[in-house]
């Protein structure tokens, strides 16, 4: 396959050069991928840890002294956390076609469901230190590190967000040819909301099963 | 700077002066802490990780000094405890990765036709965070707080009660830290293989070594984060607490071995696999032909990667775990020596087939098939549940686990560190030297290492500072220690080997060996940019088929020059079809702030300083925000609408 002034000029040729219109995947895109499949696997150990110690411990679980996971507040974050992605989704696909609007107000509303969250983590942990900490047990440990662990990739993933929503309100950073980080931003987001559905599954639903 | 090939036709002047101006870096103090060129970062990672082995190495030849008679005083236990446990880890972690992460970074690229690595910043940073996580846990031996744990920090000896002091977190804060870099630079080579190879290098046109090289990566992608989150736990428990080891509060022990493991195995194979993959590349140049048997070996490399995960409860056959469980794992260790044993055999099949020329770096290459085969059959040994029972915590382990690793990895290094100085320093090496080299190094790894078999099965139990001298060990141990220092002889050999042929070596040509992959059509050492054109790959053997040649001469195309600013091309996946050429970064300070404020995080977390943990952790989030913020360009550059 020689390829001499044919695919390759095309995309070399002058027009092509000033703009660098996506081809293929990009490098980013690989990057973040790769760096989302080494995180998954950084929570598959911690929720693997957590059935370990689970099934090492015993019939009752949680110890003795500690009540099921109430669901009622889990599951309300859940029903904000989750449909974050929505306006990420709605805010690339604009992007996509240059509309730099619905870029900011998807982040926007992102950057306030996910704060909800966090809110709402942050009192219930007031509720369950009343019951139990980090150093009660090793379900304190398990819940504390896992849930806070996620609490702290929300974080990062806001910060992401903000991070975009600020640099598009400057002007001049995103567009349909130039949306990389756009979209690596939000396959992290994705991310963060998908592990949510696990460790809600673990930490609150398998106790009761 | 180097011995340049002369203009190659195909290639005006004025391109060469184009590509030269971009690429170049001037020779400056700034430029030293700045530089994001892969040949640069690639030879630091080589001399940083050969500094760190050398450390090691001392360390072994202290022990083996307090070893060579009973109930000797050269170290207190004290001492002997954190000497070991940095032997292990150092080698493992701060020399064995990242030696061959240096071959890789400098040759990955030169393999695939590329200029640079996918992410160039990314790869300085990866280097920085190495150099200041092999400080900080080194740094601890001094003030007697190094790790005293072993390598493989088994609970419940490390939490606080049974271990106070630093120790132990200097191990898991350390390890956490290096756990970056090697992240990093796993991310850094999928992403550099899967889009920067030359216009029609499709995946059956690999070099074996870039694939050995993507498979580590991926299993550094899938293991690390098991050893991450052991660390994280450890941590948490020994300084705020928490019970995840600690079985009076419900934690469990054993979840510290297994998470260690389901890393630990694999591990074994991020180490060796590019090791292997460094004997694939060097034996074509020394057999005069291909590797025999190309895709037999890519299978064995991917199985191998997937099969490796699945071993690691044969590290802990002795804890008492079901029955069943052994079984499986004992099968699955069977297993894997069928792939092993594929590439071996195809390794002599290239021998038996291909013409041998004697050089230094084949003799590396067959003392590491011998000792690496006889590591490996200790291996099938410790498969059978039964036998590892008897020998588990020996020094029969010790024995099997150096065959393998100087064996697997030592090796084939010190082959590649032969094979490549020419390319890396535009210098020969002095080819006598090399052979008393290998001849002291060969000696002197089967001296020390093959009686360690031997008191092993007479019941010498690993880790022990001293023995009584009435058990029948001492002669034994005495010759190990003769043999270790046979062995520090022969490495001062290649050091001395090395820097001989920096100082006084004969310029080397570019392409001294006759070699077949694509670094061999570079100069030696390589420009800047690599490659002046970059090739269009036709065959297997690039540097050996006229038509991949002819390319980058006569058949040079304006759309692999690339010289009008600092650009390579991006090709697709699978079959590398070229998309677009892309503009690659210019050399920045921020890697080297971003390193910093890490290592001022983890400083800081491990004397317990928690502001100072806290504003590192913003300085680091600003590095990183700065370093991605998007270039204002004009609205009808990015497209936009509204």
């Amino acid at each position: 396959m020689t390829d001499r002034g044919g695919v390759v000029a095309a995309a070399t040729g002058a027009e092509a050069l000033t703009t660098e219109l996506p081809v293929g995947r990009p490098t980013g895109w690989w990057g973040m991928v790769m760096f989302v499949a080494t995180e998954a696997t950084l929570f598959a150990c911690l929720l693997g840890s957590y059935f370990y110690l689970r099934f090492q411990y015993g019939p009752q679980w949680p110890p003795p002294g500690i009540e099921d996971p109430t669901l009622l507040k889990p599951l309300v974050m859940t029903a904000i956390l989750v449909p974050s992605s929505l306006p990420v989704m709605w805010a690339e696909r604009g992007i996509r076609h240059g509309q730099r609007r619905r870029l900011r107000l998807g982040m926007a509303a992102t950057l306030l469901m996910g704060t909800t969250f966090l809110l709402l983590q942050g009192t219930e942990y007031d509720e369950k230190l009343h019951m139990f900490s980090l150093t009660t047990n090793a379900y304190g440990s398990l819940f504390y590190v896992i849930t806070g662990f996620h609490g702290l990739h929300v974080l990062v993933g806001l910060t992401m967000i903000g991070w975009l929503l600020v640099a598009s309100l400057r002007g001049g950073s995103f567009g349909a040819h130039r949306h990389d980080r756009v979209r690596n931003v939000a396959i992290y987001w994705h991310f963060v909301d998908t592990v949510w559905v696990a460790i809600l599954f673990t930490i609150y639903l398998s106790p009761r099963l | 700077m180097s011995t340049t090939t002369g203009t190659p036709p195909g290639v005006g002047r004025d391109d060469l002066e184009r590509l030269t101006e971009h690429w170049e870096e001037p020779r400056s103090l700034r430029a030293w802490f700045t530089t994001v060129d892969h040949k640069k970062i690639g030879r630091r990672y080589l001399v940083t990780a050969g500094f760190f082995f050398a450390l090691a190495g001392l360390g072994a030849l202290t022990m083996r000094t307090q070893l060579a008679r009973p109930e000797a005083e050269v170290l207190s236990p004290q001492e002997y405890n954190q000497l070991f446990t940095m032997h292990g880890t150092a080698m493992i972690f701060l020399f064995a990765t990242p030696m061959l992460f240096g071959f890789g970074n400098f040759l990955v690229p030169l393999m695939i036709g590329s200029r640079d690595m996918a992410f160039p910043r990314l790869n300085a940073f990866g280097y920085w965070v190495f150099l200041f996580a092999g400080l900080f846990m080194w740094a601890s031996l001094p003030f007697g707080a190094a790790p005293n744990n072993g390598w493989f920090a088994y609970a419940p000896l490390n939490d606080v009660r049974n271990n106070p002091g630093l120790h132990m977190d200097v191990y898991a804060l350390g390890l956490l830290f290096l756990g970056i870099s090697t992240t990093a630079g796993a991310i850094n080579f999928i992403v550099t293989a899967l889009k920067l190879r030359a216009p029609g290098m499709s995946l059956n046109r690999v070099p074996l070594f870039v694939w050995a090289i993507v498979a580590t990566a991926f299993m550094v992608i899938f293991a690390l984060p098991a050893l991450n989150t052991d660390n994280a736990l450890l941590f948490l428990d020994r300084r705020f607490g928490a019970h995840f080891f600690d079985p009076s509060h419900g934690g469990n022990v054993l979840l510290w071995q297994h998470l260690f493991w389901i890393f630990g195995h694999p591990d074994v194979y991020i180490i060796v696999m590019p090791a292997l993959g460094i004997v694939s590349a060097v034996l074509p140049a020394f057999t005069r032909r291909g590797v025999v048997g190309y895709p037999l070996i890519v299978l064995a490399i991917v199985a191998i990667s997937i099969i490796s995960f699945g071993v690691w409860v044969h590290h802990m056959f002795a804890t008492g775990l079901p029955q069943l469980s052994y079984s499986f794992f004992s099968a699955a260790s069977t297993i894997i020596t069928i792939p092993s044993g594929i590439q071996i055999f195809a390794w002599l099949a290239t021998m038996l087939l291909g013409r041998l020329v004697l050089r230094a770096p084949l003799l590396f290459v067959i003392g590491f098939i011998v000792t690496f085969v006889l590591g490996g059959f200790t291996g099938a040994m410790f498969a059978l549940t039964a036998f590892d029972q008897q020998v588990t915590d020996s020094y029969f382990v010790v024995a099997h686990f150096h065959y393998v690793l100087v064996g697997g990895a030592v090796f084939p290094i010190l082959a590649g560190i032969y094979y490549w100085l020419p390319k890396m320093t535009g210098r020969m090496y002095h080819e006598g030297l090399a052979r008393w080299a290998f001849w002291l190094f060969f000696t002197g790894m089967h001296v020390t290492f093959f009686p360690m078999h031997l008191y092993g099965l007479f019941g010498m139990p690993r880790r022990v500072y001293t023995y009584r001298g009435d058990l029948g060990w001492n002669g034994w141990n005495l010759v190990s220690t003769i043999g270790a220092y046979l062995l520090a002889v022969s490495l001062l050999l290649v050091l001395i080997g090395v820097v001989h042929a920096v100082r006084r070596g004969r310029p080397a040509p570019a392409d001294p060996w006759d070699g077949d992959s694509l670094e061999w059509s570079t100069a030696s050492p390589p420009e800047p940019y690599n490659f002046p054109v970059i090739p269009q790959v036709h065959s297997l053997h690039p540097a050996w088929d006229e038509r991949t040649v002819e390319s980058t001469s006569s058949g040079a195309t304006e759309d692999r020059i690339l010289s009008h600013g600092r650009r390579t091309l991006f090709t697709s996946e699978l079959d590398a079809r070229p998309e677009r050429a892309v503009r690659m970064p210019e050399p920045t300070f921020k890697p080297l702030v971003l390193a910093g404020a890490l290592l001022v995080f983890f400083v800081a977390m491990l004397l317990a300083w928690y502001p100072v943990a806290v504003a590192a952790v913003a300085a680091v989030a600003a590095t990183v925000a700065a370093w991605l913020w998007p270039t204002r360009r004009p609205d009808e550059e990015l497209g936009v609408a509204s």
